[in-house]
């Protein structure tokens, strides 16, 4: 990519072009790519640096200076025992492999018959109405620079629905898995869950590289539709590689009485983005966005979250934790709007960081933007160094300095990696977290005696 | 051999001029309980953070000999490992943290140390769950956060459990009696009196003389500008309490 237009578009076209011309007849995406690809002119830049809020702290200009090929299908699938050495996996689950965002029958499972899984360009035609309906609606709500973007090369991706009053404790799992490849490409990870009226679910949604050097770009995109009393326990997983670039969307539409909860744990990418968008659109319903992110060395981590509240008595928690090492620089923008007619709205948000090293840097920035009355809502945010008392303390009890930083920042994590429910989720989250602690070191002046 | 050997120590707050210790020495032999008294900003918590190995002071002359081993430039946790134990007037809470893990780790690391195994989960089990009920916490607070939320006499009784498991051999105690209601101030007499020892000595540093009622010691010191002043029996707990620090101050 040698310059950028205005919108960053035409760096695309030649591979927008490609993919029209190698297209034989219709497929489900064919009108929504040439829509999004009209839109994604007039969308704002995500690369225009003056003015532009929702990129103030994050510069693109690392990922711009790269050229990306777009990800065709692999040469070869991946060896499933590859997959299952960087990326959490339990038998019981039904799991859906996307490599290089191409659904990959064979390294997918379908463990139970509780839920529609599988690929969206495979839907069945019983289930040709439900995603007409809802395909790129949720994303819909602002046009934005990614999502169009992972709209104008989508040709497949993952597609679960739950069934009214369906209910189901085994997770089902949406995993994209990057391969290794000569040049930088980019792939455009897609989801549509659809989550019926009163049912309930796990949703794991994860992202790993199966080369640990390789340079790629996952441009995800998931939406949510959790139709009257649906329940979503939603997790999604950052693990890609230290050379990668991710910018990932989560749209999320609650109708009334729902439950959104969402643990996320994001860790990885060179620069990462991580935009979830929730549209609280039915009355009385419940989101809760838990979030922990690490970053070390020169990694850049974006998270940007929103709640919209819409209709009366609905309730939101944001939650999220950083523990940032290096000189490694993450940002936390959270806001809530309540919108008029919202009454009776509760909301929260908080965002906690632990800089370990005085490289690190946090720009955090909860946010409450409140139309309508009687409604309670709070937010608040903190960033701070190991407390060198703490450590003096512990250091008193026997406990060596190398060991009392991990107990310090295994216990700042502790709550959020508490809340990884399914039991192999578990694992690979403490499994991922421990491995990373000999890189978060804790740099003080006052480590000696 | 004394356990504790103090010589002319001075010590300062790194990065500063302004001395704290001004010539302390002291002897503790095994056995004994020495109380250190003295008026508000006379060096009582410095000297308690200085045995302990507080990084952010610095001895600039003097010795401390544990055992006879000068531990003066000893990092906090081999210090820890030797058998030294400072009860805090404040201690630190740690979010994430339960004490039972807190205490298994250095429990765990004293162990490794002295060469010996660790504990299991379940032998250690039984010896925190006693020492939970000997110094009356609330067993709910060993599942929460170390200290989070503790008002500051669960905090103190913490620091006493600690003590019990630990069995350390010089056990210093700074301030632990301050800000205790009557029970929980019995509570941290009764384990010291029950953790007296042929082979333990204890340095309790306080304000007042009120838990010197419920521990008698062997020894007691007024501690003034960074100096012992004075040093006597039990009585001179007593003594000081009627007539207060400021005579000794002035002769000071």
């Amino acid at each position: 990519m040698t310059t950028l237009t205005k919108s960053g578009r035409d760096a695309y076209a030649a591979d927008f072009a490609a993919l029209r011309q190698g297209r034989n007849g219709p497929d489900l995406f064919a009108n929504l790519r040439d829509s999004a690809w009209e839109r994604l002119e007039a969308a704002p830049s995500p690369y225009a640096r003056r003015g532009n809020e929702r990129w103030k702290y994050t510069d693109l200009a690392p990922m711009a200076r790269v050229s990306f090929k777009q990800a065709g299908a692999p040469a070869r699938l991946p060896e499933p025992s590859g997959i299952r050495a960087v990326a959490p996996w339990d038998d019981a689950w039904t799991t859906l492999v996307f490599v290089d965002g191409r659904y990959a029958h064979t390294l997918s499972r379908n463990a139970g018959t509780e839920v529609v899984a599988g690929s969206l360009a495979s839907a069945g035609p019983s289930e040709k109405a439900s995603v007409e309906r809802w395909l790129t609606t949720v994303q819909a709500v602002d046009e934005e620079h990614f999502t169009l973007l992972n709209t104008c090369f989508a040709t497949d991706g993952a597609y679960v629905r739950l069934p009214d009053r369906s209910a189901t404790a085994r997770p089902v799992h949406l995993l994209f898995v990057s391969t290794a490849s000569d040049t930088p490409r980019v792939s455009h990870p897609r989801a549509l869950v659809l989550a019926g009226k009163q049912s309930q679910a796990v949703v794991i949604e994860s992202y790993v590289s199966l080369d640990l050097t390789d340079r790629h770009h996952s441009n995800a995109v998931a939406e949510f539709v959790l139709d009257d009393g649906a329940q979503v326990e939603h997790y999604r997983i950052l693990a890609e590689n230290e050379h990668s670039f991710h910018t990932g969307n989560t749209r999320v539409r609650q109708l009334a009485n729902s439950r959104f909860n969402s643990v996320s744990f994001a860790t990885g990418p060179a620069l990462g983005r991580n935009d979830v968008h929730v549209l609280v659109d039915g009355e009385g319903a419940e989101c809760n966005l838990v979030g922990l992110y690490m970053t070390t060395n020169d990694q850049h981590l974006d998270n940007n979250i929103s709640v919209t509240h819409e209709r009366p008595h609905g309730t939101s928690h944001q939650y999220y934790k950083g523990i940032l090492a290096g000189s490694s620089h993450a940002v936390f923008s959270g806001i809530v709007v309540v919108k008029p007619g919202a009454i009776k709205t509760y909301a929260d948000q908080k965002d906690l960081n632990l800089l370990l090293t005085p490289g690190a840097e946090i720009d955090t920035k909860p946010s409450l933007e409140i139309l309508a009355d009687d409604v309670k809502c709070y937010h608040g945010a903190t960033a701070g160094h190991v407390d060198l008392d703490t450590l003096y303390y512990m250091r008193s009890r026997g406990i060596d300095f190398e060991t009392a930083s991990r107990m310090l920042i295994r216990g700042f994590a502790a709550e959020i990696v508490e809340q990884f429910r399914p039991p192999a989720l578990a694992r690979f989250i403490e499994d991922v977290t421990e491995s990373m602690l000999p890189g978060f070191r804790f740099a003080s002046s006052g480590s000696g005696a | 051999m004394p356990l504790l050997e103090v010589r002319d120590l001075h010590a300062r707050v790194l990065n500063t001029q302004t001395e704290i210790l001004k010539g302390l020495s002291l002897t503790l032999n095994a056995g004994e309980v020495h109380a250190l008294m003295g008026p508000n900003g006379s060096g009582k918590s410095t000297f308690a953070n200085v045995l302990a190995g507080r990084p952010d002071y610095e001895i600039t002359q003097g010795q401390v000999l544990l055992d006879g081993e000068d531990i003066g430039g000893l990092f906090p946790e081999q210090r820890a490992i030797r058998g030294l134990f400072l009860a805090f007037q404040y201690p630190a809470e740690i979010p994430g943290v339960r004490p039972w893990q807190f205490l298994k780790a250095s429990l765990d690391a004293i162990a490794t140390h002295r060469g010996q195994p660790k504990l299991s989960v379940r032998e250690f089990s039984k010896v925190f769950d006693a020492a939970v009920e000997a110094v009356g916490i609330n067993p709910e607070l060993s599942k929460r956060s170390l200290n989070e939320g503790f008002s500051g006499g669960e905090k103190k009784r913490n620091e006493m459990l600690q003590m019990e498991v630990l069995q350390p051999r010089l056990c210093v105690m700074d301030e632990t009696d301050s800000g205790l209601d009557i029970d929980a101030l019995k509570t941290v007499a009764g384990v010291v009196n029950a953790m007296r020892d042929p082979k333990r000595a204890f340095l309790i540093v306080t304000h007042y003389q009120r838990i010197l009622e419920h521990v008698t010691p062997d020894f007691v010191h007024i501690l003034v500008g960074g100096r012992i002043v004075q040093s006597g029996g039990a009585d001179l707990a007593r003594e000081v309490e009627q007539t207060g620090y400021e005579d000794l101050v002035k002769s000071a």
